[in-house]
């Protein structure tokens, strides 16, 4: 309670007796503060205890229609029978530990070049751990290899290729952003030309489109024969729209800068790519965590339209799930709330994150 | 300090192997302005030049185009005997040999002092971590600052941040300085312990390009004082005849409304 602490008299009594107060201080200091801590409290009456009683007290987790049948709440039934056909999408029932492997390796390399932050040991070791990592989950997703069978991608689907999808998406939006946003600000003309276009042309369309244009008109282009794999052109399609809304955000951390720490690295003669990595980007990128975390949970959520051309994300799976029986089909609340905790649960982790680095690359800084 | 005469008649001094900086019909425009009117300025080796002038006169602008921060459009700045033009070769060689002091100091505010200073040896010198650390600690102690090696520039106080910032260019060990009114952000307190540090620079040897309106500091160090007004060198001189003897009516104008107070 660091209003409490702000009194001017420490807070003394009894634990009672010092709650009735922050109460006053903090609840019911004057009418019109009186009034909204009663409307919300009215409101949380109103809406928490049915929530409860829903998603809780009445539900089931027996995983069949005919226990869901027997409940007023929710059917968390519905999720618990599809758990693998949701998490996996259509992957090979028999070979479903691939992708579960395919996922702690992804996670630990995540986890591996986000702790970097706390402990700078593992700062050398991140690309390595992505050079290796990355080919590793490919032979565990396709197979093909070490006794393993080849499963071709349009089986893979669920979490796994959604968590491919955003974090290949990051690891090459992210550069390609940065070499937009300096190219936007290039002195010569035509660098500066290609990335405006480029920029403004993909921010001008919507996802759905670049997807779309990847998938059905990108090939008619291609001499016959040649085939490009449908997940690598939504992987490429993901990665150019993100670069593009990436480039802006990064624009606005270089403009924020101020002209003396460009003209201070000139001046003892490193080079423009010495000045931009040493001096410049490293105050820059720190400028605008709070917007590139948002374009990455955005990013991470926009990879749902894969659905559009025939690719089962995440909620893509849960969609194929609740379409598996009619009989399941009226569970589309459950299987979407489901759906939408994991999403949160994801995005509310980089958001901590992202706060959590702010406050790391400030220390020392700061008196 | 007394200075030295054959400096003190205000004339261009002839050109010899010792020049280090030469400019000359040099114009530069920003779009209509015309901001240095044909500059013509000879720098020789050891030579202490104060640059004074109302604001907007062009004199930041005139030293900021000896290590290229700032382009010109006709005539030709030498630095080091090297044509300072498009090339970026030139361009990154004249700056290893010049290093600039800003107003703003210009710190950069992620690294430690010790990592602003070690920043261009190791980068631009190429020089062993250890070596650049030490060759650090030495200019800080020469700046009397060496016990805030680890702190961060937002840390420090003005004074201070300048101080580093005169060590950071210190370690690239530089043939020229260009100090581009080093005092002028500074509280009234702390702007003697910047000069004490530019004085004692000064008396080593280091050729110095200086645009300050500290006047003292002039009649203490210079060798010649330029007065600019409206892009042009109005008058040059060695310190002794500047204040004493002021041709111009611009420049007496201005010495009086600088040292009334």
């Amino acid at each position: 309670m660091s209003e409490n602490a702000k009194l001017p008299p420490l807070p003394t009594g009894t634990f009672s007796e010092r709650a009735v107060a922050w109460s006053k201080k903090n609840l019911f200091d004057g009418w019109f503060n009186t009034l909204l801590t009663l409307g919300a409290l009215a409101f949380i009456l109103w809406l928490v205890p049915p929530l409860f009683n829903w998603a809780v007290v009445n539900a089931t987790l027996t995983p069949t229609i005919e226990g869901c049948a027997e409940v007023t709440g929710a059917c968390w039934g519905f999720v618990n029978a599809n758990l693998r056909l949701i998490l996996f999408g259509t992957y090979p029932y028999e070979e479903q530990w691939r992708p579960v492997l395919a996922m702690i390796v992804l996670i630990a390399i995540i986890c591996g070049s986000l702790g970097a932050v706390k402990y700078p040991g593992l700062r050398k070791w991140i690309i390595p751990m992505w050079v290796v990592g990355v080919p590793v989950i490919g032979v565990l997703m396709w197979g093909g290899v070490l006794g393993l069978t080849y499963v071709q991608n349009s089986y893979w689907g669920g979490l796994p290729l959604t968590l491919i999808l955003s974090s290949i998406g990051v690891i090459f939006a992210f550069p390609l952003g940065l070499l937009l946003a300096l190219g936007r600000q290039s002195n010569m003309p035509a660098i500066k030309t290609v990335s405006v276009v480029y920029i403004e042309v993909i921010r001008g369309v919507p996802l759905i489109t670049v997807l779309f244009m990847a998938s059905v008109m990108f090939p008619l282009f291609l001499p016959t024969g040649v085939t490009i794999d449908k997940l690598l052109r939504a992987q490429i399609g993901i990665i150019l729209f993100t670069a593009a809304y990436l480039a802006e955000v990064f624009r606005g951390g270089l403009q924020a800068v101020p002209r003396g720490q460009f003209e201070a690295g000139d001046s003892l003669a490193l080079s423009y790519w010495q000045s931009m990595r040493l001096i410049i980007l490293p105050q820059a990128l720190r400028l605008v965590i709070p917007p590139t975390v948002n374009s990455f949970i955005s990013m991470f959520k926009d990879t749902t339209l894969v659905v559009i051309i025939g690719l089962f994300d995440f909620l893509g799976t849960v969609k194929l799930a609740l379409r598996s029986d009619p009989a399941w089909t009226k569970y589309y609340v459950e299987g979407y709330a489901f759906a939408a905790a994991i999403f949160f649960l994801i995005c509310f982790s980089m958001a901590k994150y992202s706060a959590y680095l702010e406050k790391e690359l400030r220390k020392g800084e700061r008196r | 300090m007394t200075v030295a005469t054959e400096t003190t008649t205000g004339a261009v001094p002839p050109p010899s192997k010792e020049d280090v900086i030469t400019v000359s019909k040099m114009n530069k425009w920003y779009g209509n302005f015309h901001v240095l009117k044909d500059i013509d300025l000879t720098v020789r080796k050891g030579e202490r030049i104060v640059i004074c002038g109302p604001s907007g006169s062009g004199k930041s602008t005139l030293i900021r185009t000896m290590n290229r921060l700032e382009t010109y459009q006709s005539g030709e700045v030498y630095v080091d005997g090297i044509l300072l033009g498009d090339d970026v070769k030139n361009i990154e060689a004249v700056r290893r040999e010049v290093c600039m002091v800003f107003q703003h100091f210009n710190l950069f505010p992620h690294m430690t002092v010790l990592e602003n200073l070690t920043l261009a040896p190791i980068w631009v010198r190429k020089m062993p971590k250890k070596e650049a650390n030490d060759l650090a600690m030495h200019y800080l102690e020469r700046v009397r600052i060496a016990e805030q090696a680890h702190k961060y520039p937002g840390q420090l106080s003005g004074g201070q941040q300048q101080r580093v910032a005169i060590a950071r260019s210190l370690c690239m060990q530089p043939k020229i300085m260009l100090f581009d009114e080093p005092t002028s952000a500074l509280d009234p307190e702390m702007v003697k312990e910047v000069l004490d540090v530019m004085v004692e620079l000064a008396k080593e040897g280091m050729t110095m390009l200086c645009v300050t309106h500290e006047m003292g500091f002039a009649k203490e160090v210079a060798d010649r004082v330029i007065f600019m007004d409206a892009g042009q060198i109005v008058e040059m001189a060695g310190p002794q005849e500047f204040f004493d003897n002021p041709k111009s009516d611009r420049t007496k104008l201005f010495l009086s409304q600088i040292l009334s107070h």
